[in-house]
Order: C-alpha cells, then structure tokens, then sequence
C-alpha cells in the first residue's frame, strides 16, 4: 500500500469498501429475512396459541376470543400476518405483545439493556484475558504453562454451559462468594450512588465469570494456534535473534501477523452479545432478554418470542458485519477485493 | 489406519482406555433398569431430599466384605442411623419391573436392599425418588436425544453437501448461502421460538421426537459445508474421471468413490456432535420445555436446582451435572482421537 500513490490507494480502497460492504450489508438484510421468515412459517404449523387457555374458561364466550383474534390479526392468512409484521417491525414496534399488551420493542429493549451491560463486561474481559494468555501459551510452547492452559481450555470448550454455569452457581451459593439472584438487592432503594454501583457489580460477577470462561476458551485456543503458526516465521526468528524483549515480540510482531482469526471471533463475540448469555440469564436470574423471552414461549407470547429471536438475529447479523469490516480495514487482501476476499 | 503402527505405546493405551470408558459408560445407560435399584418414577413421599445412604463394610463385629446399610430415619439435612439393625447389600435381587431395551419384561436389578429399608446411592429428590436411577434412565433419553438428533443433522448434511459439491451450480450457491442463514442463527433462542410453536403438552414422546428432529434440523450448516469441501476435492480424483469415463452413474460413483472419502470426516462432527445436542436437549429441559416429568432427563433433574435454596442444601442432585460432565469430556476426547487418526493423512 505505502508503494503506490495517493490515487490509486484512494481508488482501490474506495471501491474494494464499497462492493465489499454492499455485499455485505446484503447478506445481513438477507440473514434477518430469512429468519423472520422461518419463524413465521413455524407460527403456521403450531397447533397452540395464547388463547388456548381462555377458551378452556367457560365465562369467556367464543365470539370474544374471535374478536380478540381478530383484533390481534391472528386469524389472518400467514403471508398477511407477515406483511403486517415487517410493516411493524419497520416501525420499530416488531409486532404487539399479548401479554404485556404493549408494543414488543421497547419491552425487548428495557430487557436488553440488562443483556448487554452483562454481556459486554463479559466480553471485555474475555478479550483482555484471553488474547495475552493464548500468546503467552504459544511462546511457551510444550511447557508446562501451555500444556496447563491447552487442557483446560479443552476441558472449557468439552464441557456444556449449562454444568459450568451450574457448578459455578452452586459454588457461590454454597461458599457466598457472590450475590446471585436478579441484578440489584432487596434494600437498593435505601442506598448511596457508589453503594448501588457496587451493589450492581457485586450482581454481575457471577454470571459475567460463567460467560467469560465459557468464551475465553475459545479464544485462547485460537490466539494460541494462529500465534504459534506466526512465531515459526523466519522474520519473529530474526527479532529474536536480535535480542527483541519477549512481549515487545509477542504484542508488536506477532500479534498484528495472528491477528485475522481473532478478529472474525470478534465479530462472533459482538453478534452473541445479545443471545450468547440466554442460558447463563436464566440460571443465574439475570433480568435480561433471556428469562422474558423463556416466559413468553412458555406462555405462547408469540410476538415476543419472535422480537427476542429477531432482536439477537440482528445483533448476529450487525456483529458480522462488523468483523467483515475490521477485517478487511486489517487485510489488505481482501481491501483490494482480490481472489481472497472470501 | 496407516498411522497405527506409529501409535506408540501410550496413545495405545489411552484409545484403549477411552474406547473401554465410553462403553462401559453406554452399557451403563442401555441397561438402567438392571443396573438401577428402583423404578425411576416412583415416589417416596416419606423421604424427601434423603441424602445419599452410606454404605457401611465395618461394624462392632469387625470389617465384612459385602457392605451394609443401616436403619435410618431422614432428619433434616442428614439422617439418623439405627446401629441396631443392619441391612446387608444384595446382588441380583427382584425388584420394580421393568422392560430391558423394550425385548422382555423382567424385574431383576443388580443390586438392592431387603424391605422394607431402601438404598438411595445418590440421595433422593423432591419427591423421594432414586436419584441414581433417574441419572441412568435419564442417561438413555438424554443420550439417545444425542445420537438421534446427530444423525438427522449428519444425515440432511451429508445430502445437502454432497448436492452442493458434487453438482454445484445454482444449487451449490442457494444451499451454501442457507448454510450461512443458519450457522449466523442465534440457535439457542430459536430453539427456544420453535418449542414456543410447537405444542406444549403433548405426549412425552412426541416432544422428544418432535425436539430431537428440530435440535438436529438446526445444525445441518457446518458438517453440510465439510462435506462439500470433501466432495469437491474428491470430485477432481483421476479415478473419479475415470469412473465417469466408463460410465459410472452419478449414484454409483457417490456411493463407491466419494462418500467412503467422507467417512473419517463424518465420524469425527459425530463425536463432535452427540454432545452438543445432549446439551442442548438438556439446556431446553432445564428450562422446562424438552422432556415432561416424570420421564428423567439430565436437562429437567437439573431444573429442579432453579431453587437456589435446593441448590445450596442438596448437593447430590448436581448428579446429572456430573453425569453430562463425564460424558461431554468422554466424547470430546474421541473427537480428539478420530480427528488425529482419520483426518491428518
């Protein structure tokens, strides 16, 4: 890049972005269509629905039910229901709760807020453990430092969520290491400012350690394997041969070169902020978008069940793009649009 | 197969060891009825939360080979034992009836207790059932949910990878670009929508069937795109062309040529995938919507730790935790295996 002149960076860099991210932005339009679409093709075949069990009551005539169909849109056929639906969720409303009787969006978003401030302090503190400790292990290779991490990084990856998350939870509930249960304590009302900060991070250690050593395993792995193929270089041999300091090796030559694996986990990391922490909200009680949309199906709340879907689809999708984009502001293989840049 | 004879001894040993563990643990979960004391369903009103019983080889009398039990009466956390009265192991006792692999009815268990005393090896649950019977009864829906919804997945995988790479064309791109659609899922909460339009009291059969089908439906994407990089570099072999050129059909030449190719790859997103789809069985019955009581599943005796006070006071019934423990960490260490065996030639 620094060879060529300001032009023809300019031209390559400009069209290369703007093909790249078209295509791009395509496919994320077309992931969200197509998941909205599988969802409402399920509603058709599902037998229930909410008002299964107001029909059992028998102070509640047909006719309003009928009505209450009606009025909800739900004896309309499956491609009207769809079409009122994208119109909806154009609108920012993603369909009307039965339940909660309110738009499903700003339900979904008052819960999601909680997601994403559990999910985001997890996720930072995954990267900033995770990429150092998969670079550390590499450059130790074969000792006993990498082998303790290898194992254990396996053992993370091998074993379920959900027997981490529990065995973690019953830890600190057995030892009282940390509050589990909701996001606040009972008596946060009579509290200071600072208190209540504190009393919200003491809320978040659980359930954010459970989601940090679930993921971190799988980026230590990565980092490790693309570190190790980047230390075999002859120019990482050469820096050492000069007497380069080991993490002066390790956080300016090698990481830059094992960096595009870690990036497109990035991506994945930020399109999981949303859904990734589904379980680890139920288990450890975590008022976020997790437990609402697990009443909802249990209470057929269709709409809501299908924001919360599309709400993470989006997130999935927004998090690819993401990665799409930092990878090729990374590489410039794939910047110039070559025969790479898939 | 060609890497065995460089096998040294100790990996040998290990494959040995692994593949002696994983059967030992299948036998275990295919015989539940004989290996369980009691009926998995069966209720205990008097014994709630007991703790496990312990097992006794020493008494006044001095050390005794075949262990014992004594009386007890539950009392709160713990229970009291009657030193009086001793109740000696049996082996190959009669008990609850029950069908072994759905061939004969039979009520033979290997080991019990004389009446009316009761052994609870891992204590007992809210309803005083045998915990450990439940993790082994469990252990066939949970494994089978497993294996079941693995082969759906390998299954619509293998057929659309093989479409994809071996015709390609328009066909090759509408399907990859599905299989991105579902690899970009967030799969747990469409797992949770699709349970939400499925029926929620139905037979308990029909929703593991119903939940095994759709767990394996979800998957498909990733072993459908390794089967088609298989098949694409398996498509391009001489005797592909030559097989072609004396007029192979295309059935015959999947069959004989490139399928065998994708064996040691399908074995290994097996191994891979028995696991994940035990744990996703069991992450939809924690949540009380996979497998009904009173059938056991790993997934819905965890849900009864949702109470933390049960989950601070009974530390047994983490069983099933352990259970899917041992098991993930079993198949993930035969993934390790098959894939340095059967993939790196």
């Amino acid at each position: 890049m620094r060879a060529g002149s300001a032009g023809e960076f300019r031209r390559s860099f400009g069209d290369g972005l703007v093909k790249y991210l078209a295509r791009r932005v395509i496919r994320a339009i077309f992931l969200l269509i197509g998941v909205s679409a599988l969802c409402f093709l399920f509603t058709e075949m599902a037998p229930g629905s909410f008002f299964d069990e107001m029909r059992a009551n028998p102070q509640i005539s047909p006719e309003t039910i009928a009505g209450l169909r009606a009025q909800y849109g739900l004896d309309q056929p499956l491609a009207v229901r769809y079409g009122r639906w994208v119109k909806s969720a154009l609108r920012a409303d993603l369909g009307y709760s039965i339940a909660y009787n309110t738009p499903v969006a700003p339900l979904l978003w008052s819960r999601a807020k909680n997601t994403l401030l559990l999910a985001l302090t997890a996720m930072i503190l995954t990267w900033i453990v995770s990429v150092p400790v998969g670079l550390w292990a590499a450059s130790w290779r074969g000792g006993w430092l990498d082998r303790g991490i290898t194992v254990l990084s396996s053992l993370l990856i091998a074993v379920p969520e959900i027997v981490i998350a529990i065995a973690l939870l019953a830890s600190a509930v057995r030892w009282r290491l940390a509050p589990v249960g909701g996001m606040v304590s009972t008596s946060i009302e009579s509290m200071s400012e600072w208190a209540r900060l504190k009393d919200l991070a003491a809320h978040l250690e659980l359930p954010v350690l459970i989601l940090a050593l679930c993921e971190s395993a799988i980026i230590v792995r990565h980092v490790r394997a693309s570190g190790l193929e980047v230390l075999n270089a002859s120019y990482v041999r050469a820096a050492r041969g000069l007497g380069i300091t080991r993490v002066r090796l390790l956080f300016r030559h090698v990481l830059p070169a094992a960096a595009n694996p870690a990036i497109s986990l990035f991506g994945f990391s930020l399109g999981g902020l949303v859904s990734g922490s589904l379980l680890v909200e139920v288990i450890c009680g975590w008022p976020g978008l997790g437990p609402l949309v697990l009443d909802a199906t249990l209470s057929r709340d269709l709409y809501v069940v299908m924001g919360g879907i599309m709400f993470s689809a989006l997130f999935m999708a927004g998090g690819n793009l993401v990665a799409d984009i930092l990878l090729m502001l990374c590489d410039p293989r794939i910047r110039t649009g070559g025969e790479h840049a898939n | 197969m060609r890497i065995s004879g460089k096998l040294g001894m100790g990996t040998r040993l290990k494959a040995a060891a692994l593949a002696a563990s994983l059967l030992v643990l299948h036998l275990a979960i295919l015989c539940a009825g004989f290996i369980s004391p009691y009926d998995p369903a069966i209720q205990n009103r008097d014994f709630p939360y007991a703790p496990p019983t312990r097992l006794h080889f020493n008494d006044a009398a001095g050390f005794h080979l075949r262990p014992f039990v004594y009386a007890w009466t539950p009392a709160g956390e713990s229970y009291q034992e009657d030193l009086a009265v001793a109740y000696p192991v049996r082996f190959f006792v009669r008990g609850d009836p029950y069908s072994f692999l759905g061939l004969f009815e039979t009520n033979l268990h290997l080991f019990g207790v004389d009446d009316p005393q009761k052994i609870f090896v891992l204590g007992t649950d809210a309803f005083g059932r045998d915990v450990f019977s439940r993790v082994l009864w469990g252990g066939q829906i949970s494994v089978a949910a497993g294996v079941v919804a693995t082969a759906v997945t390998l299954l619509v995988g293998t057929l659309i990878g093989v479409i994809a790479g071996y015709f390609g064309g328009w066909a090759d791109e509408a399907l990859m670009g599905t299989s991105e659609l579902f690899l970009a899922l967030p799969w747990l909460y469409f797992l949770l929508g699709v349970r939400a339009f499925l029926p929620l009291h139905v037979s308990p059969a029909r929703t593991f069937l119903l939940l095994t089908c759709v767990i394996g439906l979800i998957s498909w994407a990733r072993p459908a795109r390794i089967v088609r990089g298989v098949v694409l570099s398996a498509r391009t072999r001489n005797y592909v062309a030559a097989a072609r050129g004396f007029g192979g059909s295309h059935l015959y030449i999947l069959r004989r040529h490139i399928l065998p190719e994708a064996f040691g790859v399908l074995l290994t997103q097996a191994a891979l995938l028995i696991p994940r789809s035990i744990a996703a069985e069991a992450a939809l019955s924690f949540f009380g919507l996979g497998v009904s009581e009173p059938a056991p599943s790993w997934g819905n005796m965890l849900g009864e730790l949702r109470q933390y006070s049960v989950l601070i006071s009974y530390g047994w019934l983490l069983a099933p935790a352990a259970a899917l423990f041992v098991t993930s960490v079993m198949y993930s260490l035969l993934a390790d295996a098959l894939h340095s065996r059967l993939e790196s030639r």
